[in-house]
């Protein structure tokens, strides 16, 4: 089978001429180094504080993680259980609609409180929380938009609703949940460092950055959002991969980033 | 109660959607119809005619607010039970994560066949609807006439008594129409099943039909029953003197219950 991903190089080509460009336009409009560093000194950022970035983004990441499979594993179980008994669907899916829509990060410092300003389980409860919701919301959808006329079928057939759930249902829902799962890995990065602004352990990239920063070492703070990007991206890719391997059956060009 | 040897006694159907509010809906009423095993049944009428409730009705998807359905002498929710209907609709619905085969064995699963009894025959159905190349397909891969032939052959799996179909080649165009008309009627033959049939097009009910049921709407009532006798009908059928009289009675019929409304 050919390959079902896009082609990789164009992306890859803009990248580098748009670094080229970046490079290029600090250096001739002489752009001082704590408002925007060259590509080049990030990257040598990148280099000379290798060890402490190894450190806060293996942390960082961890968090990430965490969170993300305890908060994609919770919303997909809550969106089963409400999809299963009808007087849940019509009360709390409209509550978590409304909740998704408020700003969740905002509760990162009640958190702090909670589980203590060092603990890193502060840091994971934002992230939980941030990646339970898409998910959950999705997950719900793919449950319960079935096409009338499978459910008929099934029912024609005497399968009871649990067959349904089992036989239906869940694989219906299967592209949303990766879907949201798409969306939420990302997500979980950007939730773990910007709780760590807020508290939590201090060998992380968020306090890496707030405290580079604060001493006008741009380049340094810069070098910690590209390794924040890497794990990023890399989660994405994960979750891509989860994705193309969990649906055999789904035809090539519907899987797009 | 008497026991019939009927496939289906419908007596004095009634159906009120929203009963007891301002948006009360009669869907149907007073429907009185015998359907003998066998048999080749259409439902035509105007839309909104009740044809399709009337389908439901029959397979206990959705209950009368008056009158019974007796379905080979039981109950239609006893029928439904028992897994004597087969049923197909407009849309294919075809399971996308299961392939061809497994998807014709969907009914055979829940009826607690064996693995190799239900692979042995999917593969039988799939060789009586002609694709037996494309087992180990997904739906996506096959075209829109292909997966109608799917969901058939998955209706009729089981060998269902009595099947239900509800306009299944309303989304295909005419010349696959045509095709799976004869198709079915082969296969329809073949199996000596008994069919009930909604469509809108006169040219296939009157092809495919032993009857004619014409409808009239708000509320779906029968405006009447036509008998229809083309004998052995292939692709000439069509062309024949038989068939465009057969197609004008049922047009005559459909005019004077548009006239009525």
């Amino acid at each position: 089978m050919k390959s079902r991903l896009a082609p990789i190089w164009p992306p890859i080509v803009v990248g580098v001429l748009f670094m080229a460009l970046w490079e290029g336009m600090v250096r001739l409009l002489d752009v001082k180094e704590f408002l925007l560093p060259k590509p080049s000194s990030i990257v040598q950022a990148v280099g000379d504080q290798w060890t402490p970035l190894r450190i806060a983004g293996w942390e960082t990441g961890k968090t990430a993680v965490v969170g993300l499979l305890i908060g994609v594993i919770a919303g997909a179980l809550l969106a089963l259980v409400v999809s299963r008994f009808g007087w849940l669907r019509g009360s709390v899916t409209p509550l978590a609609v409304a909740l998704n829509a408020t700003p969740i990060i905002a509760l990162a410092p009640i958190f702090n409180a909670w589980f203590g300003i060092t603990d890193f389980r502060s840091n994971a409860a934002v992230v939980i929380v941030v990646v339970f919701f898409p998910v959950f919301i999705n997950t719900g959808k793919g449950l319960s938009e079935v096409e009338p006329n499978q459910i008929e079928l099934m029912r024609s057939l005497a399968a009871s609703e649990t067959t349904v759930l089992r036989m239906v249902r869940i694989p219906n829902a299967l592209p949303f949940f990766l879907t949201s799962l798409r969306l939420a890995a990302p997500l979980s990065v950007i939730a773990a460092i910007v709780a760590e602004y807020f508290g939590g352990p201090q060998n992380r990239l968020g306090p890496f950055i707030t405290q580079n920063a604060s001493f006008s070492r741009y380049a340094n703070a810069w070098a910690a959002i590209v390794v924040a990007s890497a794990i990023g991206l890399a989660l994405f890719a994960a979750s891509a991969l989860v994705e193309k391997l969990a649906m055999p059956w789904k035809r090539p060009e519907s899987i797009t980033a | 109660m008497k026991m019939s040897d009927s496939a289906i006694v419908a007596t004095g159907i009634g159906k009120t959607f929203n009963g007891n509010t301002d948006n009360a809906v009669v869907a149907l009423d007073g429907i009185d119809l015998t359907v003998e095993p066998g048999e080749f049944v259409s439902l035509i009428g105007p839309s909104g005619c009740g044809k399709s409730t009337m389908l439901r009705v029959f397979g206990d998807l959705i209950s009368p607010t008056e009158g019974t359905v007796e379905v080979f002498g039981k109950s239609a929710a006893q029928a439904r039970l028992d897994r004597d209907y087969g049923m197909a609709f407009q849309k294919a619905g075809l399971f996308d994560w299961r392939k061809v085969s497994a998807n014709i064995e969907l009914p055979l699963e829940l009826a607690g066949w064996s693995k190799d009894r239900r692979s042995y025959r999917s593969a039988e159905m799939l060789s009586l609807v002609k694709l037996q190349e494309f087992a180990d397909h997904y739906p996506w891969q096959l075209s829109g006439g292909m997966q109608q032939r799917v969901a058939i052959a998955r209706a009729l799996s089981f060998e269902p008594k009595l099947l239900l179909m509800d306009e299944p080649f309303g989304a295909l165009d005419e010349m696959t129409r045509e095709h799976m008309q004869v198709e079915l009627l082969r296969i329809y033959e073949q199996l000596g099943t008994t069919v009930v049939f909604v469509t809108h097009s006169i040219p296939e009910a009157a092809f495919l039909s032993d009857r004619v049921v014409v409808l009239s709407p708000r509320p779906g009532r029968i405006h009447s029953i036509i008998d229809v006798d083309l004998g052995k009908r292939d692709e000439n059928t069509r062309e024949s003197a038989e068939f465009f009289a057969m197609t004008t009675e049922v047009r005559e019929a459909l005019r004077s219950v548009e006239a009525m409304s």
